[in-house]
């Protein structure tokens, strides 16, 4: 009983508390540069979360059944960004030939997100805080679900912002991005009130 | 001449944070103190420099044996695992030598792997140009974000703890504006000072 209620903790910090983009810094480039409008921001949102559960999953057998058995724990970054840079290329491939509509929808998206810092994050933070204790699997299946809910939770809401800016009258200087990261200055803030959740 | 342009190219006129937007993570992370500022700047140049002269280096060694086809296709993870080799000897550097600064970067240290401004830099200049121009290139961009984040860091640390490089400024009497060492000061610098950047640009042309 008392794992279920950890299990749920990790759940609700990493999509809320510690939210990957909006207190861990993490996945800002997608975050700035396909928040323009919401159907993007949704796709582009659930193909990182789909990634970044697995990436969760697959970074831990290769830490714990390859890594480990030989010796080379040094060797994890190189061998984290190998993996995640493969399992996209593998996930594009099987999603082409099974799910043609949604290939098209997610689109540019899924290559993209190898160079999105917030997946190897999930598998550095997974390797620091949650390898070696009770359960140790699921927490990490489930730390990496939750990262990638709160990306999405932020980055359509941030889209819905952007949506509105668009048509506000900004300065010239801070059309655009600037102006994108002091609305998302004001969304940290909003989501700063979580912080006494937990 | 030219050494000269594509080193000081870096600082302002294609500055990787401020007008390239690129590795916003770890300006943004990182920028809370001056200390950890010139950190990170400093991992990521050493990593960009030694990046930039070994893709260079393989690229010569690739147009000389006539293969660029082939490497073509898979240049970008032999690029990833060039870099990942790099940052895992600076991550080693840092724990072994620094292990307060390390410890307080935390992930960012290994996240340089997927800092965009390497992987950009090996595929826009370092697999094209010469390994002098490559270094010159390398220097320029690692320190033009190393200048990006202290500036970053500068701001937020003055407002956010009223102090710099931890000695205080204003005195006892300041209180410190905690929000600026958090996200949301965090967003709120970068967005200001990207502004201002866009503005100076727009007055110069």
């Amino acid at each position: 009983m008392f794992e279920i209620g950890a299990i749920f903790k990790i759940f609700l910090a990493t999509v809320l508390v510690n939210n990957f983009i909006l207190f861990r810094f993490l996945g800002l480039c997608p975050y700035i540069g396909v928040s323009k409008n919401t159907d993007s921001a949704l796709g582009m949102g659930m193909a990182v979360i789909f990634v970044m559960t697995l990436t969760a999953i697959v970074t831990w057998f290769i830490y714990h059944y390859l890594l480990v058995p030989f010796h080379i724990e040094y060797l994890h970054i190189i061998a984290f960004i190998l993996t995640i840079a493969a399992l996209v290329q593998l996930v594009e491939m099987i999603i082409q030939k099974t799910a043609p509509a949604l290939y098209e929808a997610l689109g540019i998206y899924l290559p993209l997100i190898t160079t999105n810092c917030a997946v190897l994050g999930v598998a550095m933070l997974n390797k620091d805080t949650l390898f070696g204790q009770n359960l140790s699997f699921i927490k990490c299946v489930v730390q990496g679900f939750g990262a990638g809910v709160g990306f999405t939770i932020a980055m359509v809401l941030m889209a819905g912002i952007r949506e509105r800016l668009d048509i506000a009258d900004v300065p010239q200087p801070l059309k655009g991005v600037p102006i994108a990261f002091i609305a998302a200055s004001l969304l940290a803030i909003a989501f700063l009130g979580f912080s006494g959740m937990i | 001449m030219k050494v000269w342009k594509e080193f000081k190219k870096g600082f302002i006129h294609e500055n990787p944070t401020f007008v390239l937007t690129l590795g916003l993570c770890p300006s943004l992370a990182t920028s809370s103190s001056l200390k950890n500022a010139l950190g990170m700047g400093l991992s990521t140049t050493a990593v960009l420099l030694a990046s930039n002269i070994t893709i260079s280096l393989i690229s010569l060694l690739v147009r000389r044996t006539n293969t660029t086809e082939q490497v073509h296709k898979i240049r970008i993870p032999l690029y990833i695992v060039v870099i990942a080799s790099f940052v895992t000897v600076v991550d080693f550097v840092m724990k072994g030598y620094f292990p307060a600064l390390s410890k307080e970067l935390g992930v960012f240290i290994p996240l340089i792997v997927v800092n965009c401004i390497i992987l950009g830099r090996a595929e826009v200049f370092a697999s094209k140009n010469s390994v002098l121009l490559s270094i010159c290139d390398a220097l320029g961009m690692g320190l033009g974000f190393t200048c990006a984040l202290m500036l970053l860091a500068s701001v937020r640390e003055l407002i956010g703890a009223g102090q710099l490089f931890g000695l205080s400024v204003f005195g006892e009497g300041y209180k410190p504006a905690l929000i600026f060492v958090l996200a949301p000061g965090a967003f709120l610098t970068i967005g200001l000072l990207m502004g201002l950047f866009k503005f100076i640009g727009s007055r110069k042309a």
